[in-house]
């Protein structure tokens, strides 16, 4: 396996905030790979400084093996990006959307036409050629942001939160896409809030806050690391609970009238609890990535 | 991404804005077309029967067509001023073309170089346009007229710069009123473009010489009255080097307004 992308060090600041506070990871080829963060964590900063968008204050970046400094322009004609912000052409149509994109890739014009032909059945989006951007729901524009960024043929897509507003169905159909994506080889930099979506999609991933890397991994050996197999979660815990607990040192988070318990053991101590202290209030569930990341990051608001 | 850069893929942008235009090209033909008929009715018909015709060049001139060039000045200036101010402005700021562009390979170089170019070619289409009314009217000295388009160009594109460094660094779209308030508005009354320059006191003709519309008047007269003259050298060279020494400030200012 060759890597994609290498960060080394990687540093920006605003005046005397730090955004992103020297961090680095590799990104081998044909993975997804995921950047989780709260909001103002930083991801998408280090991703503009990716493709090419925000100098770097210090740190070196690699892509596809090669040095972003020299050949920057033959690097940003073999990514395809999707930035957290709408940015569609709202005085063309979806047709002339992408056929102006692809000029800017200066991609030659008989190839135009059967890319875009490609790309509108790949995001489902034959019969809406001759729409105007600016009549579209957030979903299709979501569509045609993916395809816009794989007009070139990418090596490298980065999605800077591909799936924040859209409804369930778009969603799966956005990450069947990306799957197909996968299996031809593409690797992936995306950024998420949705820790399912995470799962789902990455092989590996970051999560960073106040710009630093909390923890990389693969999200089961993470969920097995810092969370465990299950969770069990009791309301309003009856008042001798927590000491019990502290006495059987048994891992949890005290939220007042919410009591998170992390366990590899869940059903006996589900069982246990059931039996002896709470009759109600107390459920039993698979840890998730989001036990995860709310255990790093904490529970209090960011911005 | 050190250094200048600028390749002929800013040509790109240019066809982007030409694409949109063509879109609406009927409401854009508009302007240029009708704004000369209705100043030729006002200032030409109107005021020209007061005045009747004044000495331009030593020579007596008819009214009308004294401010028909004028005119045409006045449009090449308001077309790519407003083209790279309020409409680069909303692409900047509201639709976030250019945050599109720059994940590309384009670089911000050769989006505001395609940018000014694209203001200075409206310019020449307006210019174009409005020929065609006032030729109709006899008010143009062919072949010499013809001159009038490269002189759009060039008269355009020191506005398109003008109004890149502009829209580089006002904080909202309001603020653009300012400039057009303190600049285009005194220079459209006091450039030589309804009565001789000659009229104003010393000081204020000073000053008038100093700005850009005076130059643009000037080569727009002599090209379409066809009384062209080596004093036109130094009016190219004046917007020649407003260009010049405005466009990098252009690119800079926008550089330090989108890539952060
Ligand atoms: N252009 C800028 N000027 C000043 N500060 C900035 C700028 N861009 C980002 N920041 C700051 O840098 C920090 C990181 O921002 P960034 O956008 O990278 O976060 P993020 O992880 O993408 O957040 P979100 O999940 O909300 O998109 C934030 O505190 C933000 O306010
Ligand atoms: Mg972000």
């Amino acid at each position: 396996m060759s890597a994609i992308i290498e960060v080394k060090n990687l540093r920006k600041s605003y005046g005397p905030a730090v955004a992103v506070d020297g961090i680095s990871f590799t990104v081998q080829a044909g993975e997804c790979f995921g950047l989780l963060g709260p909001n103002g964590a930083g991801k998408t900063t280090t991703i503009r400084m990716i493709y090419g968008f925000t100098p770097r204050e210090s740190g070196t970046l690699q892509i596809f093996g090669t040095d972003c400094d020299t050949a920057w322009r033959s690097i940003k004609a073999r990514i395809g990006v999707c930035q957290q912000e709408d940015n569609l052409d709202p005085d063309l149509t979806v047709r002339e959307n992408l056929e102006t994109f692809a000029a800017y890739f200066d991609i030659p014009s008989a190839l135009v036409n059967e890319r875009v032909a490609s790309l509108l059945q790949f995001t489902a989006l034959e019969g809406r050629e001759h729409a105007n951007v600016k009549d579209l729901s957030g979903g299709l524009k979501r569509r045609l942001a993916l395809a816009r960024a794989l007009l070139n043929e990418p090596q490298l897509l980065i999605l800077d939160e591909p799936t924040s507003g859209l409804d369930p169905q778009s969603r799966h159909q956005l990450w069947s896409r990306l799957d197909d994506l996968k299996k031809r080889g593409l690797t992936t930099l995306l950024t998420t809030h949705y820790m399912d979506e995470a799962q789902r999609l990455c092989d590996r991933l970051i999560i960073m806050d106040q710009g630093k890397i909390l923890v990389e991994g693969a999200p089961l050996d993470l969920i097995q690391e810092h969370v465990g197999k299950s969770v069990i979660e009791v309301v309003a815990p009856c008042a001798d609970l927590r000491g019990m607990l502290t006495e059987k040192g048994i891992l949890f988070e005290d939220l007042g009238q919410r009591l998170i318990l992390y366990s590899n053991d869940g059903e006996t101590l589900y069982r246990d609890l059931l039996a002896d202290h709470c009759h109600e209030g107390c459920m039993l569930r698979p840890a998730t990535l989001e036990d995860v990341f709310l255990r790093l990051t904490g529970r209090e608001l960011r911005e | 991404m050190i250094g200048f850069n600028l390749s002929k893929r800013f040509i790109r942008v240019w066809q982007r804005n030409y694409r949109v235009y063509r879109k609406t090209w009927m409401i854009s033909f508009a302007p240029p077309l009708l704004e000369p008929l209705f100043y030729l009715a006002a200032f030409g018909v109107g005021l020209g029967g007061l005045v009747g015709s004044l000495s331009y060049g030593g020579k007596s001139t008819d009214y009308t067509a004294y401010i028909a060039p004028a005119l045409i000045a006045i449009n090449i200036m308001q077309s790519s001023f407003f083209e790279t101010t309020f409409s680069s402005f909303v692409r900047m700021f509201y639709q976030k073309t250019f945050d599109a562009m720059l994940a590309t390979p384009l670089t911000i170089e050769e989006i505001i170089t395609g940018e000014i170019l694209w203001g200075a070619t409206k310019s020449v289409i307006g210019t174009a346009l409005m020929m065609i009314i006032l030729t109709f009217f006899g008010l143009l000295h062919f072949p010499h007229a013809l001159l009038l388009l490269p002189v759009a160009f060039l008269g355009g594109l020191a506005f398109a710069c003008v109004g890149m460094v502009c829209t580089a660094v006002v904080p909202t779209i309001e603020t653009l009123n300012l400039p057009i308030f303190l600049f285009i508005t005194p220079m459209f009354l006091f450039s030589g473009t309804f009565f001789p320059l000659n009229n104003l006191p010393a000081w204020a003709q000073g000053i008038a010489n100093f700005l850009p519309l005076t130059h643009l008047v000037e080569l727009c007269r002599a090209s379409a009255l066809g009384r062209l003259d080596v004093s036109n050298v130094i009016s190219i060279a004046y917007l020649v080097i407003w260009s010049v020494v405005l466009f990098p400030f252009a690119v800079t200012g926008m550089r330090r307004r989108l890539v952060r």
